[in-house]
């Protein structure tokens, strides 16, 4: 009993977080900086905060996680970081040479008010910065927040330095990315291709953080959105934003920058966010929908269909980041599974309507919470006061899993302690039977285990 | 030794006080350090004639770690030492930060070991208002015990000085600072003299003296120095000395009571229009 001291009367809390379901901002701008081909980020502050988040990552992904750092020290924090960001972007050019510089500050140099803009444009003017060499920079104290608001701001600033009209429009539709897994951006333009679409996505951390082994080192793999692309994204006929926390931000400002119109949909996780999904990329592009797409689409309703009577009315517990909630608590709604309690880190009213609109009818005594002390504690007490059949959630669930007994399935960031995450995706139609399969694994194998003797069945 | 932190609005003539203050101390003997808590290192301009100061931070940023003493405690007038602790140009960095760094540094670096060096004062010099953690260092557990706020009869000086009364309060609670007083530096408002010696007793300390207002400071100062040092005659320097005997004889040590902003609007209004 790891969390033994968990009980299930809820004080009203004012001030204590237990077990926060989020992260650091900056560890989201350096997961969506990574989604540039040839970009290092570059962490402004103390080298403990780039060695955190770097380690975050690459914990999650198992690939090496490469950033730098302006490694502030005691006289830094007094006179201000600009000597040595200067300093950072002459040594970065000269000895990793990337493309893009990634700036994102954190705490002490957001609180010392280090003002990123100016020095990156001093940068420039005095001639750091090479030809045909960027950096950028987006602003992420972790004070307020979380990793989701870090990635949206980096995903905005490549809009804000990059997206240009030019005098040709493109046949091409922009997929701003919200955060997923490397898997799930190669999905999603996966069936984009398929519907014979045209797309930019960006970020996209596929073939940059689920890289084959080939026994040679590639400091900057071969993934990611390339400049020439961002630079085009001003000139698209649409973009679909995927995943409003993460990605309505950029959407927006491409709008107001290149007047380039935009819907806002969930992450295409599970049948109707899915349906929405290719939907709105057909009418965007006037393309149809192919037979091919209609027959995954009808496998995964098959499978539906088919368990029904396993996931029916399974009582289900979610925490993670709103974007991946919203849509799972949907497709888990569509299987007339119960989501009764949700927890997110991530502050935001948006969350709030979501998930309103969406169980209010259907499962009326459900739970949720976001932002401040919307945390693991709040949700484990939750459970221990009506227990669920299945938690889903990101490697921090374990613990209440083991202590409670309850199958957990891993969704989410950070997956620390088992791999999958990265190679399989859980959007499109087939994710979602992915999906399906793990759950109905975590549910049967413990009711293989557990079930009395003469109950134990060999055939489903 | 007795450490004293002086806090007061911007311009009120802090340093100003502060070094006339300390030169009428070494005068009578006493073996005084006065560290200047100011990104502006104008603190110790009058004791050591003139900015010839390199300071703390300075030297930090320069020379890494290995900063030694001798390179940062000047010798100034009657042999008072001189800190500055510095900090970054305007509108960068963090002043408050430095501050804190400066002081530790000082500490690391026995600035204020007896055992080196006989001294019988610590002087902070603080700039303007308690804005951040950083400009109330010097009040913290193991610092200064004792805060003299500078004030005139303007409204905001007074203001200023019961927002800093809030943060004596604060660290008063938790260790052993006290404010030993109020120091009026006339600006020659209607009733002044009267006025702060309510405010100071509603307050629950005292006014420790009355500075008159003299063309005479504004003389000394352009001639970089000391109103005691340049002409240690005048009558001004006398008001000096005699505010430098009443801190050294002063026994009145209290945790201020500040008042609420409406018993501040009726002071004034009771005392000030006359």
């Amino acid at each position: 009993m790891l969390l033994r001291h968990t009980t299930d009367k809820i004080i009203e809390r004012e001030a204590l977080t237990i077990n926060p379901a989020k992260t650091c901002q900056p560890v989201g701008a350096m997961y969506a900086a990574l989604g540039i081909h040839g970009c290092l980020p570059h962490s402004h502050g103390s080298q403990g905060c780039c060695s955190y988040h770097r380690s975050a990552l690459t914990r999650h992904y198992k690939e090496p996680v490469m950033a730098a750092t302006s490694s502030f020290t005691e006289g830094t924090s007094v006179f201000g970081g600009q000597a040595n960001l200067l300093q950072a972007i002459e040594t970065i050019f000269t000895v990793y040479n990337p493309d893009v510089i990634a700036v994102h500050t954190t705490c002490l140099s957001e609180t010392i008010g280090d003002d990123v803009n100016q020095i990156c444009q001093k940068a420039r003017t005095e001639g750091y910065v090479p030809e045909g060499k960027f950096v950028i920079h987006c602003n992420t104290p972790s004070y307020v927040g979380s990793h989701v608001t870090g990635y949206a701001n980096m995903v905005t600033s490549m809009v804000k330095h990059f997206a240009t009209v030019s005098t040709t429009p493109k046949n091409q539709i922009n997929l701003v990315a919200g955060w997923c897994e490397p898997s799930d951006m190669r999905e999603m333009k996966r069936i984009s291709t398929q519907m014979g679409i045209k797309t930019v996505m960006f970020p996209d951390t596929s073939d940059v953080l689920d890289t084959p082994l080939t026994g040679k080192h590639e400091f900057y793999p071969s993934g990611g959105v390339t400049i020439p692309e961002l630079v085009s994204t001003g000139d698209s006929k649409f973009t679909l934003a995927l995943g409003s926390y993460s990605s309505e931000d950029a959407a927006t400002l491409l709008e107001t920058k290149c007047k380039v119109k935009f819907s806002v949909l969930d992450l295409p996780i599970g049948l109707q966010a899915t349906d929405k999904y290719v939907m709105a990329l057909s009418r965007a592009s006037k393309m149809p929908v192919p037979d091919s797409i209609t027959a995954d689409r009808g496998r995964l309703v098959d499978m539906i269909a088919d368990m029904h009577q396993y996931l029916y009315n399974k009582r289900v517990a979610l925490f993670g980041d709103p974007d991946t909630l919203v849509p799972l608590t949907e497709f888990l709604l569509s299987m007339d599974m119960k989501p009764v309690y949700i927890v997110s880190g991530t502050p935001g009213k948006k969350f709030e309507t979501a998930m309103t609109n969406l169980l209010l009818k259907k499962v009326p005594e459900a739970k949720f919470k976001n932002g401040q002390r919307a945390d693991m504690f709040l949700l484990h007490q939750w459970i221990k006061q009506e227990p669920v059949d299945l938690l889903i959630g990101n490697s921090y669930g374990k613990y209440i899993a083991r202590d409670e007994n309850i199958p957990l399935v891993r969704v989410g960031f950070p997956i620390l302690d088992r791999i999958g995450h990265s190679h399989f995706p859980i959007v499109g139609y087939q994710g979602g039977m992915g999906l399906i399969i793990k759950i109905l694994n975590a549910i049967l194998d413990k009711e293989d285990r557990e079930c009395a003797e003469e109950k134990v069945e060999l055939t489903m | 030794m007795r450490k004293i932190a002086i806090y007061g609005k911007g311009g009120i003539g802090k340093s100003t006080t502060t070094q006339n203050t300390v030169a009428g101390l070494v005068e009578s003997g006493k073996k005084v350090i006065v560290v200047g808590c100011d990104p502006k290192a104008d603190s110790t301009r009058l004791l050591l004639g003139g900015l010839a100061q390199k300071t703390v931070l300075d030297t930090l940023r320069e020379e890494g770690e290995d900063v030694e003493l001798d390179d940062v405690v000047k010798l100034g007038y009657g042999g008072s030492r001189c800190v500055e602790s510095g900090g970054p140009e305007p509108g960068v960095g963090c002043a408050g930060r430095g501050i804190i760094t400066s002081i530790n540094l000082l500490e690391q670096l026995g600035a204020y070991d007896e055992t080196e060096i006989e001294t019988d004062y610590v002087f902070y010099d603080v700039l303007g208002d308690v804005v951040c953690g950083g400009f109330a260092m010097p009040m913290r557990e193991g610092k200064a015990q004792e805060i003299y706020i500078v004030c005139s009869g303007e409204m905001m000086a007074m203001y200023a000085a019961n927002n800093i009364s809030k943060g004596i309060v604060k660290f008063a609670e938790a260790g052993g600072v006290r404010l030993g007083g109020l120091i009026c530096n006339s600006r020659n408002v209607d009733n002044e003299e009267n006025m702060i010696v309510e405010f100071a007793r509603r307050l629950g300390t005292q006014m420790i003296h009355f500075v008159p207002r003299d063309n005479m400071v504004q003389r000394a100062e352009i001639n970089r120095q000391t109103v005691i040092e340049f002409e240690p005659t005048h009558n001004q320097a006398n008001e000096y000395r005699a505010l430098a005997k009443k801190i050294d004889e002063n026994k009145m040590f209290v945790i201020p009571k500040p008042l609420e902003m409406e018993d501040l609007e009726s002071l004034l209004v009771e005392y000030g229009v006359e």
